[in-house]
């Protein structure tokens, strides 16, 4: 049997693949986070940072290649961080036939009890972003290459900058058990350093949520226009 | 003191089973949990009914066998014992108490409150066997080991096996019991030789059961009676991944 085989049939196998591409992922929401905040800066500084995603590495890459090779990436890390996340959730579901009448709840939180769900509302809010920001066939006034535009627009409705919110609240639950169970699942433990685990979570879901909120709050108040 | 009792009886594992409701008078404070039960047992065997089956043994906390759940809580609502040391002082009177068997497809019920844990055994049989030296007794100390090993591995070996971890696991995952069964000998030189491969095939084993998986909540170390740590988990990930990656 190969090595890649019996690692994969564990479940803590599964659970390691997911912490990687749960990784992968963090990564790219806080970087995306971090990018967004240049709408701050205003539409000059935001469409060039767009169109510099597209150009990046330019001329040794052809343009838009690796945009490209990055979307293939995360996509590929959301597949295997849903397809481990559905075997795994069959075998938790046959593991306890008849439940408890009266609730077990040692558990630390709403965060690690809300993980699953969560990742359904993340899973279906990005189809809907997708279709909103990159595409464009659900935006009112969606202007390719006008990134700026698209943003401001596209949170003007009410509608949009809570279902927004609401994404983002639930992105910063599914972060917060997420961060600190990646560390468990590779095994990344130290007693000297444990508790700071938690603390790495709290301040880095802080970060994530607090960023992308700005942006809807900052298009209602008017500060971007 | 009085009490209410809502007790699951299930004749054996292809029965249905229910909640049977009983008004236990009498009750001293300084009784243990199961003293109590075996009170309630008396009167029941008097009225010529049938006892509630529960499994006890030492009745001090050492060898796991009297495990249940009490109003939601594995052992009880105390903190570090299990249930046989929980006494009826931990009550108010007339608080109505539910019993519930651990509640596992890989613990199945014998009878009421009775589970069969032998899913437990097979994990720690497929650990197979240490290389150690046979023969005339070893020197004393000839094998160093330092001391917060020991520590460490000595707190892993405090498992008594009783499923608490498994019942309290939202998933009924048995990854607390195996990571402190995995620990106590990976964590000693005398552990070392088979030490990724025991991973590997234990964490097989413990898949084969019909336990769920481990979603990092640590309820089982809220419900563990010795309050082994959710750190061996993180323990028994690296070396199931090291294990299993290498080929051992």
């Amino acid at each position: 049997m190969s090595r890649v085989f019996v690692f994969y049939r564990s479940s803590i196998g599964k659970k390691i693949l997911m912490a990687l591409t749960g990784l992968v992922l963090f990564g790219f929401v806080f970087t995306h986070m971090l990018g967004n905040l240049k709408a701050f800066l205003g539409a000059e500084e935001f469409n060039a940072y767009a169109e510099g995603l597209r150009s990046f590495g330019a001329p040794l890459i052809p343009h838009g290649y690796f945009l490209w090779a990055f979307r293939i990436g995360l996509i590929g890390a959301l597949i295997v961080h849903v397809v481990t996340m559905v075997q795994l959730w069959a075998m938790a579901g046959g593991a306890r036939p008849k439940g408890y009448k009266q609730a077990v709840h040692l558990e630390d939180g709403v965060s690690s009890r809300t993980m699953r769900l969560g990742g359904i509302v993340i899973v279906s809010f990005v189809a809907y972003h997708l279709m909103h920001m990159t595409i464009g066939n659900v935006h009112p006034n969606f202007i390719v290459g006008d990134a700026y535009n698209n943003l401001v627009v596209g949170f003007q409705s009410v509608p949009v900058a809570v279902v927004y919110s609401i994404a983002v609240i639930a992105l910063g639950f599914h972060l917060h058990h997420g961060i600190w169970s990646m560390f468990q699942s590779l095994g990344m433990n130290h007693l000297k350093y444990n508790h700071l685990r938690r603390v790495f979570a709290l301040a880095f879901t802080i970060a994530v949520v607090v960023g992308f909120l700005t942006i809807p709050v900052a298009i209602a108040t008017g500060i971007i226009q | 003191m009085k009490i209410t009792l809502q007790v699951w009886r299930q004749a054996n594992a292809n029965d249905e089973g229910r909640f049977e409701t009983y008004h236990q008078g009498g009750v001293n404070e300084e009784m243990s949990f199961l003293e109590m039960l075996d009170v309630l047992n008396e009167s029941l065997i008097n009225e010529g009914k049938e006892p509630v089956a529960f499994e006890s043994d030492c009745r001090e906390g050492i060898c796991g066998a009297c495990g249940m759940v009490i109003s939601g809580s594995p052992h009880g609502p105390k903190k570090a014992i299990t249930t046989c040391q929980l006494h009826m002082r931990s009550f108010s009177d007339g608080e109505e108490i539910w019993l519930e068997p651990w509640r596992a497809k890989a613990f199945p019920v014998v009878k009421d409150l009775v589970v069969d844990r032998s899913s437990l055994d097979r994990i720690v049989e497929s650990g197979g066997f240490i290389s150690v030296r046979t023969g005339s007794a070893p020197d004393a100390n000839a094998i160093a080991v330092p001391k917060s090993n020991a520590d460490r591995a000595f707190d892993a070996a405090a498992c008594i096996g009783c499923g608490a971890c498994v019942a309290a696991c939202p998933n009924a995952s048995a990854m607390l019991f195996t990571s402190a069964k995995v620990a106590h000998l990976g964590l000693l030189p005398q552990g070392q030789p088979e030490r990724f491969s025991r991973a590997v095939s234990m964490v097989a084993t413990m898949d084969q059961q019909g336990f769920g998986y481990c979603t990092n909540h640590g309820a089982c170390q809220t419900a563990c009676p010795k309050e082994i740590s959710i750190d061996l988990i993180a323990m028994l990930n690296r070396d199931l991944a090291i294990g299993a990656l290498s080929g051992a």
